[in-house]
């Protein structure tokens, strides 16, 4: 995925602390519905990003409230390319995957929530050289 | 997210409403265990819930599965559109039983 794709449409840093995930999915809800994406699409993205940002509180920063999640929303063509940056310690990518829907337990779904509704998606140590970069990409629809 | 509860048709009848997400999903999960400890069924109202995330759903499904350990019914009522298709991403909605309306009574409600 090219590093800087497209129209920048929004740029929202919120300190990675689940008490501010609610004005993430506001700021996200916002530019989405405004590109014309569906009530549909625009709900599924808006958890999609969330369970992202979760995933950086919990398992990035491990619960740390002084870490800080950025999001960029970029257009390019017909598709929205959500990429979320954090500073912490770099992750391994082959250990973010989804688990077995058959097996019904609490907790496991939020990377496939993301997987589901998203068409593509990227995690890589970011090239900022700190931190991890997740790229998410979604057609307008 | 807010919630209110009461006793109707032999169940308790727990009302959730607004986003049971990661700050609040704690606070839901508390809730329905609770409820669960009164030792009767348990029927969720939730058209009022607005967002549900991972972890919301993770305490419903913790609270069903406890519920079943206890061999008590737990179901959902009026499931708001907007969380139902959460469920329906995570195929939830084909292992909860879901109400559209409250039962009359609990009686095989689940």
């Amino acid at each position: 995925m090219a590093e800087t794709p497209g129209e920048e449409l929004l740029t929202f840093r919120i300190p990675a602390r689940s008490d501010r995930l609610g004005e993430m999915r506001a700021a996200v809800r916002s530019c989405v519905e405004a590109c014309g994406c569906s009530e549909t699409s625009t709900a599924d993205i808006v958890l999609a990003v969330d369970e992202a940002c979760q995933n950086i509180i919990r398992h990035a920063y491990k619960g740390d409230p002084n870490g800080v999640i950025e999001l960029e929303i970029h257009r390019e063509g017909a598709d929205l390319v959500f990429c979320l940056h954090d500073g912490a310690p770099a992750i391994d990518p082959s250990t973010v995957k989804p688990r077995d829907l058959d097996d019904v337990r609490p907790g496991g779904l939020g990377t496939y929530f993301i997987r589901k509704v998203m068409d593509r998606m990227e995690f890589r140590p970011s090239p900022r050289g700190a931190g991890n970069l997740l790229t998410m990409v979604k057609r307008i629809e | 997210m807010q919630h209110t509860q009461r006793f109707e048709g032999g169940a308790l009848v727990i009302a959730l409403a607004g986003d049971v997400d990661l700050e609040q999903s704690p606070k839901a999960r508390e809730i329905l265990l609770a409820g669960l400890e009164q030792g009767i069924d348990i029927l969720v109202e939730m058209s009022g819930v607005t967002y549900i995330d991972s972890s919301g759903v993770a305490s419903l499904v913790e609270a069903f599965q406890l519920a079943k350990q206890k061999g008590r019914s737990f179901a959902l009522v009026s499931v708001n559109p907007a969380a139902l298709r959460v469920l329906q991403l995570a195929r939830l909605d084909k292992v909860f039983v879901i109400h559209e309306t409250l039962p009359e009574s609990t009686d095989g409600a689940g």
